[in-house]
């Protein structure tokens, strides 16, 4: 009985060992450390505020040829009037270097919270954009943008 | 750089009350990020434009913060409800402090 126990941790000890070294294969893989930096950035801007899902599209293309040039859509959801309009939104980058991407402020005299640029992507990565409406709102929208060819002079 | 900045504004010169446009820009500017090592392997100096700023009759209706991610020749599309005539000033913001602007006009009727 004694002897089957310590079989035991012995196989669980090696497994745990299996497991431990698979991670540390895979955890450069995941690019945690920039998931962190964009959550950095948005903490800085909202704190720990808990942010919702919808109204958001955020238009990026599937695959992207050239990371050089990358076209970006935002396009939110919103009446636009006084009382309740976006007031801004951002946009992060996990895969690049520097994570912002571009903030924009609306106003109400735009008539719709929308807007296009193109941005350069280091790699495949994910896109994050979040939007604060007027009434304090926040809004999440994630895509995930798959680069051919990255764009930062390498 | 070797050519100066040149804004290209594309704005409906008419447009009735209330009417929804849409106006695209274009600056000719290569957004040297900082993130770039030139032949002999040194980081060569962030120069982009930082801001644009979009303004009718003198009261600003939409900003955006660009950051090193934008591309050369940096896009910019956004929407104005017309309400009034009158004319849109766009400004863009060099990281050296220049400022290079486009104005357009804008009849309502």
């Amino acid at each position: 009985m004694i002897l089957k126990s310590v079989e035991k941790t012995r196989r669980e000890t090696l497994a745990m060992a299996a497991i431990a070294g698979l991670a540390a294969i895979l955890a450069p893989r995941l690019s945690l450390a920039d998931e962190q930096a964009v959550a950095a950035e948005i903490k800085k801007l909202y704190g720990d505020k808990k942010f919702e899902s919808g109204k958001i599209k955020l238009d990026v293309p599937e695959i992207a040829e050239n990371g050089l040039v990358v076209p970006v859509n935002v396009d939110i959801e919103s009446p636009m009037t006084d009382a309740d309009y976006v007031k801004s939104v951002h946009v992060f980058a996990e895969g690049n270097p520097l994570p912002a991407v571009v903030s924009y402020r609306f106003t109400p005299a735009c008539g719709k919270a929308s807007a296009s640029t193109r941005m350069r992507l280091a790699e495949t990565q994910n896109i994050v954009c979040i939007a604060e409406m007027s009434n304090g709102k926040l809004h999440m929208a994630k895509a995930n943008v798959k680069v051919t060819i990255g764009g930062c002079g390498g | 750089m070797a050519t100066k900045p040149t804004p290209r504004v594309r704005v409906p010169t008419q447009a009735k009350p209330g009417e929804l446009i849409e106006i695209k820009t274009l600056i000719s500017h290569e957004m040297e990020s900082g993130q770039r090592k030139d032949a002999a392997g040194k980081v060569v100096p962030r120069k982009i434009i930082n801001k644009f700023t979009a303004a009718f009759n003198g009261k600003t209706v939409f900003e955006a913060d660009w950051n090193p991610a934008i591309s050369a020749n940096p896009y910019q599309s956004f929407f104005y409800k017309a309400a009034e005539s009158g004319e849109f000033t766009f400004t863009w913001k060099d990281d050296d402090g220049s400022d290079y602007v486009a104005t357009n006009k804008l009849t309502v009727a």
